[in-house]
């Protein structure tokens, strides 16, 4: 095994370790358990009152990896959920159908609250609306004002921090039975933004050519414990340490960013990549494009747990309810078209990536909306390529790898073509 | 001379263009796809070869050629023709050797031997001129005569049918998957020219002179390049990376340089349909193409004419003969045919049903342009599709209401677009 082999699976062992730990927790009976959600998460606050952090959306991930969540949809879509409904949601559905059992085979507990903190994606009501049904246990609103204009306002903050202080904590209170302490939350926030420090050197070290990183295959293992359960610990803070030491050594040694199967040897084409992966053909999909040599230099599915880099958010101990409050309205899917389009257009330009790619999910309203009329304002804007794929997230049936292969393999070539377009108009004319 | 060579391997059809330096057509092939694309690529490749011979020999004899010229291409078939059909009988006989054939061997042969010397008999009326065939490939003509042929001889011969058919089966596989060598295909030519100096009448063109320009050309080394594939089946190829091109570049560029106007091209092969967006230089900028189902493709017409138990190519001429075109839900392959049947039932005409579905093709195609980026003057449909009348009516249609008046290009050659594509990055691949 070689040396960089071993450095890569030090950062990967520990985040293994720390998602194995979370999931004991979660079921090990002794402590109160939230469900929540991804974007917009509150889990310093959760932190606050010892309640450990279960996130649906991952679980559906951790089983469409194990090809599990084929099963899970089919048993969702014969209880009567609709074909067009997303797959997360049916994953999650179908995993309680089949005895909610966690990925440490052990049973999860019923959660003692649903934190619901919606932020973008309406879907994330009903889904609540339905786990309220089968647990009946108290659920709590977070309502995020849509970022219609793009920039959040003083007045969508305000509103954010009074629900907090008159909705969200006095329910935590009751059901934790722990008294909010404001000190606490600034010293999980000071910590949350020392390792969001070195999340964003992270993202940003694939502005190197060549990139050391993958910022979307490679990038959805990095964000995981800053988007999940960890924000806000000292594990967190280390986990980012440690990642920087290794990224650092491959950019010493000059490495290209990683693959499934080890270093690429070479760097051809840098990508943006907006929209989620598929997840249960994970590998498959990223053996596509590092076998041509594709990079992704920068996503944005890696901002759906929040926006780092774009504005320089931290989290902000001095401010402790308003940095909650900015942190939620700023989430991705919060955001409007122009401001996706912009922080797109400017990554294809700051990360000198030749095009952007757009992997549009079935299921997911949220980020599909809209984005054929981005990757149009984004081709005008930059004069770089666009191309759509479509697959879905965790839904096995809805990844077709030859039709994804075509038009991947159509795209880098109509990159060659474009770097190519002075000699094929000669060639054209002959 | 140096060639260069562009294979679009269809899920039904693999087609190949071979052009020469300065990127003029020489020949072009065509064939089936069966499930052996590198047979197929093959196979195509020779047509092409042999098309760019004929090419060759136009150029050297002149205009007046043309009489000589028809009736040499009919006189070479029925040569491939007589030159297939030995390869088939002696593999035929070759599997008589087998020991399950020990007792029935002689009579077996006997009747081989009936039908293989009827059908070469056959041979000149199939091919005289004028005559109409059912298809050009040896397979279908050799194979429905066969069957017809075998079968009389196995009732006078007493023995079963059966093993006959077992026996032309396994060998029409051989000689099917066999490509004739340049050389073999020199002599069918020459045999060809013979036989039309002897009897074509008014040729206009000397004897010797013929013969001596045929020689010329055939003395010519059609050297292969560089190849390059494309289609559906490219990835199945034994071809290195750098000579496979995506069908979308190929199409496009294909498009281009068939009209070089064009800007917005609609592809609708077998398995996929796809919108693409060229410049001025043929450089694809933009693309589309349908998702994971194959609704609305070549297939789901093939699917609809198995479900009326008509052929193909009649969908369209029935269609053409709709009073109304109702509107059809469904452009999905599971459940049109349900679709279909409940219509029928419902008293309505068949040819209204089949302009609906048509029409239904065409508006999910239209969709599909839209999101590639909309049309733009001037548009080209390429792809099996785009011979098929009916459907070609209802995109006019739909192009009129949606994007105005606009320049429609269809070329009766649209079917090699990607394979002239995909020749053109051949000749780019060796002069860039
Ligand atoms: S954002 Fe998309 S993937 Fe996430 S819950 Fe909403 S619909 Fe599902």
């Amino acid at each position: 095994m070689s040396r960089q082999e071993v450095v890569k699976s030090n950062s990967h062992m520990v985040q293994k370790e720390m998602i194995t730990r979370n999931y004991d927790r979660i079921t090990g009976g002794t402590a109160k358990v939230s469900s929540t959600f991804v974007p917009g998460n509150l889990n310093e606050l959760l932190m606050c009152f010892d309640i450990a952090n279960n996130l649906p959306e991952i679980n559906a991930i951790q089983n469409a990896m194990r090809k599990k969540s084929g099963e899970m949809i089919a048993e969702a879509e014969r209880s009567g959920h609709s074909e067009d409904v997303c797959t997360y949601v049916k994953a999650d559905i179908g995993m309680m159908a089949k005895g909610n059992i966690a990925p440490n085979g052990k049973p999860f507990p019923d959660p003692d609250v649903l934190l619901l903190s919606y932020t973008g994606c309406f879907t994330f009501m009903k889904w609540f609306e339905l786990l309220r049904e089968q647990y009946k246990c108290p659920t709590v609103m977070l309502h995020v004002p849509y970022a219609a204009d793009g920039l959040p306002t003083k007045n969508m903050r305000d509103y954010i921090v009074k629900q907090l202080k008159e909705d969200v904590i006095p329910v935590l209170e009751k059901v934790s039975g722990v008294k909010f302490d404001i000190d606490r939350l600034r010293e999980y926030l000071r910590k949350s933004a020392i390792a969001e420090n070195d999340l964003v050197w992270m993202l940003e070290s694939s502005k190197r050519r060549p990139s050391p990183v993958d910022c979307y295959f490679g990038g959805v293992y990095y964000m995981g414990p800053i988007f999940t359960a960890f924000r806000g610990t000292d594990e967190c803070i280390e986990y980012y340490r440690l990642l920087r030491a290794e990224i650092e050594e491959r950019i010493a040694k000059g490495l290209c960013a990683q693959s499934p199967d080890g270093d690429m040897p070479e760097e051809n084409y840098r990508l943006v990549v907006e929209g989620p992966p598929n997840w249960t053909s994970f590998r498959d999909f990223w053996r596509m494009f590092s076998e041509a040599g594709a990079v992704v230099v920068a996503s944005s599915y890696t901002k759906v747990g929040g926006v780092y880099d774009y504005d320089g958010f931290r989290h902000d101990p001095g401010h402790p309810l308003e940095s909650l409050a900015d942190y939620c309205l700023g989430v991705y899917t919060n955001r409007n078209l122009p401001t996706r389009v912009d922080m797109l257009a400017r990554n294809l330009v700051e990360y000198e990536a030749d095009g952007l790619l757009i992997n549009s999910i079935k299921s997911c309203n949220s980020f599909s909306a809209g984005q054929l009329v981005m990757m149009r304002e984004i081709e005008k804007i930059t004069g770089k390529p666009g191309a759509f794929i479509e697959t879905d997230l965790v839904d096995p049936r809805y990844f077709s790898a030859a039709n994804v292969k075509n038009r991947l393999e159509s795209y880098f070539q109509m990159i060659d073509q474009k770097r190519r377009a002075g000699g094929s108009a000669a060639a054209a004319g002959a | 001379m140096r060639t260069f060579i562009g294979i679009d391997l269809g899920s039904t059809t693999t087609k190949s263009v071979l052009v020469d330096e300065n990127l003029a057509v020489l020949g072009r092939g065509i064939t089936n796809s069966r499930s052996n694309y590198d047979v197929a690529a093959r196979v195509s490749k020779q047509e092409a070869k042999i098309a760019a011979r004929f090419t060759l020999f136009r150029n050297a004899l002149g205009k007046d050629a043309e009489h000589l010229l028809s009736d040499l291409e009919r006189n070479f078939r029925l040569e491939q023709f007589l030159s297939a059909l030995r390869q088939l009988e002696e593999t035929c006989m070759g599997y008589l050797d087998h020991p399950r054939f020990q007792g029935t061997k002689t009579a077996l042969r006997g009747s081989l031997d009936a039908v293989f010397r009827k059908i070469e008999g056959e041979a000149q009326e199939i091919y005289a001129p004028g005559a109409a065939r059912k298809s050009d490939f040896f397979r279908d003509i050799a194979g429905s005569r066969f069957m017809n042929l075998a079968e009389a001889a196995c009732r006078e011969a007493d023995i079963p049918f059966e093993t006959m058919l077992n026996i032309y089966d396994k060998s029409i596989i051989d000689v099917e998957s066999r490509v004739d060598p340049d050389e073999t295909v020199a002599v069918q030519m020459k045999n060809g020219l013979t036989r039309s100096l002897a009897s074509a009448e008014g040729v206009g063109v000397d004897r010797g002179e013929a013969l001596s320009a045929l020689g010329t050309v055939l003395a010519i080394e059609l050297e292969e390049t560089y190849v390059v594939g494309t289609g559906y089946g490219r990835v199945r190829l034994p071809f290195p990376k750098e000579h496979i091109r995506s069908e979308i570049l190929c199409h496009g560029l294909g498009a281009h340089m068939m009209f070089p106007g064009t800007r917005t091209v609609l592809d609708i092969g077998g398995q996929d349909t796809k919108g693409i967006q060229v410049d001025e230089n043929g450089i694809v900028t933009s693309f589309q193409m349908n998702d994971r189902c194959a609704a609305g493709c070549g297939r789901y017409l093939g699917y609809i004419a198995d479900e009326m138990k008509i052929g193909l190519h009649e969908l369209g001429p029935i269609a053409m003969k709709a009073t109304r075109v109702p509107r059809i839900n469904s452009t999905c392959t599971v459940f049109a045919g349900a679709e279909l049947r409940d219509r029928l039932a419902l008293g309505e005409r068949r040819e209204d049903i089949l302009a609906g579905l048509h029409r239904a093709i065409m508006l999910r195609a239209i969709s599909i342009i839209s999101r590639s980026g909309g049309v733009t003057n001037e548009f080209t449909f390429t792809g099996g599709v785009a011979k098929n009348e009916a459907a070609v009516r209802e995109l006019r249609k739909l192009l009129k209401e949606n994007y105005g008046d606009m320049t429609i290009n269809i070329s009766p050659d649209s079917i090699y677009t990607g394979a002239l594509g995909g020749a053109n990055f051949a000749l780019r691949a060796v002069l860039n």
